[in-house]
């Protein structure tokens, strides 16, 4: 299967990248001084368009040709990318497009579904994802996952949060409350629930219950953190609200995010990726995605033309 | 308001309908509580002159006036008990494993479906048939351990509370597991449902933190399904005292004194009435109302006590 994935390599992109990672310069100055790592992507390389959007920065996640089936469905079709560390990356694209079924790739969460099946390199910070032995338990403590809709256990909030570290190790009460309070504070929830941790999480409002799922997914201390459509459920200001929280938690964590709303992508995302009917149709810095992408599919989407 | 007005919405009687089906729905109620009341009613009146502490404390006789049903009601508690400590643990393990753990591979997918289609089978099997398995496979353990007089194995002497033998003989301990098999399938549908109807959400929930399928099902789902799986099992056990026929091979119709032991012969409540309504003498007739205003009561009060403990332990955080 050819690669319908553009690979336009103009200087006119990469003087664009370049301006990109002067704004990332301090990660850009480390790089430098680490050309032998290999996961080091240095500006002097020739631009190889997959490796091209995260220059600069560290990969997190290898992908290379990359295919998925639901059953005899063909859900991803060869996607090859690097998603960048401490970077948020959004994927937009039509309801169907694959966007979700390879993030829950990542986190091997398809393995839940029936008849699903991968093939391809999936590697997070160099690990086969995929390889014979990986400890799935283990990888999605590694990886956290925040769903399209709020799903707090019945718990209270407390409980909650302190699910996720409670699970892996044992944790005195210190700690633990410690981790609860950073974690709530993180999410930017921590002045509104300080006063009822032990009460139901489900009283919580949506947006309350989705920066809690937040919360719950970063008091586990992941290193990639997934979200699908975490804000299509939410009201304008919770939405807002999440989207701070993004920008606040990019400095920490590798975020992909899965979006239906450009803005959105636009907004808070470093990087965005393109993908139609299971085809990763463009990736690249979200600025050039937004204001000068190279593919007329992309752009019509976009635009709103369609889908 | 003009609408309602309107005559056209009447033409083809759909309110009438509407009200003729409410009318209908409130009727067949009406006939059920009628039906209830006229038994009880009934029940009340025939068994209140032989309802004493005496006839609660006593044991059975052949004088009518003396009769008490101390042992049946004790028979009854005890291989009830066995029964609800063997099959809510076998039940809701084997639900959990339905339903939580269900297999990818095609084989084990056929012989999963296989499994579920007997457990829906069984609870349509007569209880009577399952009082001759029992015998078989308890009480005589297929004859394979020796008989009663000669038992292969026995722990402590027929003093001992502690006394177990194999096989078990007409004990309690076989009783209580018949009462088991009886209810297990009941146990296992429903609380199979119970788990079904906790949201997937929450479950992905707990395995996108890093959680282990048991950890899992005993951190988010179980919990979640507590509830639903109590009022299963609340309905399974008034079943499971209320039942007659799988006891009748294995428990004794008449019995002066109570069980000491898991071993020991034991009769129960529903068979002690039966034993007193099929005699001729008219007093034991309202004897065997008495006991059955007792059964009522004892089945009243455990339902009553399981379903507190559910509201309670389930309350702050649904």
């Amino acid at each position: 299967m050819i690669m319908t994935t553009t690979m336009t390599q103009s200087t006119n992109e990469s003087e664009q990248l370049a301006t990109r990672t002067a704004a990332n310069s301090d990660t850009a100055i480390a790089n430098e001084n680490e050309l032998k790592n290999d996961d080091a992507l240095s500006l002097n390389k020739p631009v190889v368009h997959e490796r091209a959007d995260v220059v600069g920065n560290k990969v997190a996640l290898e992908v290379k040709n990359f295919n998925s089936w639901y059953g005899n469905f063909q859900a991803l079709h060869n996607i090859s990318m690097d998603i960048a560390e401490k970077c948020v990356t959004a994927f937009i694209g039509p309801s169907g497009c694959g966007k979700s079924t390879f993030l829950r790739w990542i986190n091997r969460m398809n393995d839940l579904t029936m008849g699903a099946r991968a093939e391809g390199t999936l590697k997070l910070h160099g690990r086969d994802l995929f390889a014979p032995g990986t400890d799935v338990v283990d990888l999605r403590r590694r990886v956290g996952m925040v769903f399209q809709k709020p799903n707090p256990f019945p718990k209270s909030i407390y409980a909650n949060v302190a699910f996720g570290p409670k699970l892996h190790t044992k944790i005195s009460k210190a700690n633990l409350d410690e981790i609860v309070e950073r974690s709530l504070r993180q999410a930017a929830l921590w002045d509104e629930v300080k006063d009822r941790l032990k009460q139901s999480a489900l009283g919580l409002s949506g947006g309350q219950q989705q920066r809690l799922c937040i919360a719950r997914a970063i008091a586990a201390e992941p290193e990639v953190l997934l979200m699908d459509e975490p804000c299509s459920a939410l009201d304008p200001k919770s939405t807002a609200a999440i989207e701070d929280l993004i920008d606040e938690l990019r400095k920490e964590y590798t975020i992909v995010i899965v979006t239906h709303n450009m803005q959105q992508a636009a907004r808070s995302s470093d990087y965005t990726a393109f993908m139609f009917q299971g085809d990763l149709i463009e990736y690249g810095p979200t600025r050039h995605i937004f204001t000068n992408p190279d593919n007329e599919q992309t752009e019509n989407y976009i635009t709103g033309r369609f889908g | 308001m003009q609408s309602l007005a309107n005559p056209a919405l009447h033409r083809n009687g759909r309110f009438a309908k509407d009200k003729l089906f409410v009318i209908l729905c409130i009727a067949a109620t009406m006939l059920s509580i009628t039906m209830l009341i006229i038994l009880l009613t009934s029940i009340g009146l025939q068994g209140k002159d032989f309802l004493s502490w005496k006839f609660l404390s006593s044991a059975p006789s052949r004088k009518p006036a003396k009769a008490g049903i101390y042992p049946a009601m004790m028979g009854t508690i005890f291989a009830c008990g066995v029964c609800a400590l063997s099959a809510i643990p076998i039940g809701v393990g084997t639900a959990i494993l339905l339903e939580e753990f269900k297999p990818r591979n095609k084989h084990l997918r056929l012989i999963h479906s296989i499994i579920q289609l007997n457990i829906t089978n069984l609870a349509g099997v007569p209880s009577i048939v399952y009082g001759i398995l029992g015998l078989t496979a308890f009480a005589h353990m297929f004859g394979v351990l020796g008989t009663v007089d000669q038992p292969i194995l026995t722990i402590g002497t027929t003093e001992d509370w502690y006394h177990l033998r194999l096989p078990f003989g007409r004990s309690v301990l076989a009783g209580g597991l018949t009462l088991m098999l009886v209810i297990l399938p009941i146990i296992i549908i429903s609380s199979q449902e119970a788990l079904r109807a906790v949201p997937g959400s929450l479950r992905h929930g707990a395995l996108a933190l890093g959680c282990t399928k048991w950890q899992t099902v005993w951190s988010t789902s179980l919990p979640a399904a507590i509830p639903g799986i109590m009022t299963g099992t609340i309905l399974a056990m008034s079943r499971a005292i209320g039942e007659a026929a799988p006891l009748l091979i294995i428990a004794a119709l008449y019995l002066r004194f109570t069980p000491g032991h898991l071993m020991d012969d034991f009769s129960a409540m529903p068979l002690q009435i039966f034993n007193w309504a099929s005699r001729p003498q008219a007093d034991f007739h309202y004897v065997a109302a008495s006991g059955i205003i007792v059964l009522l009561a004892i089945l009243l009060t455990f339902n009553a006590i399981a379903i507190t403990i559910r509201q309670l332990t389930h309350r702050p955080m649904s």
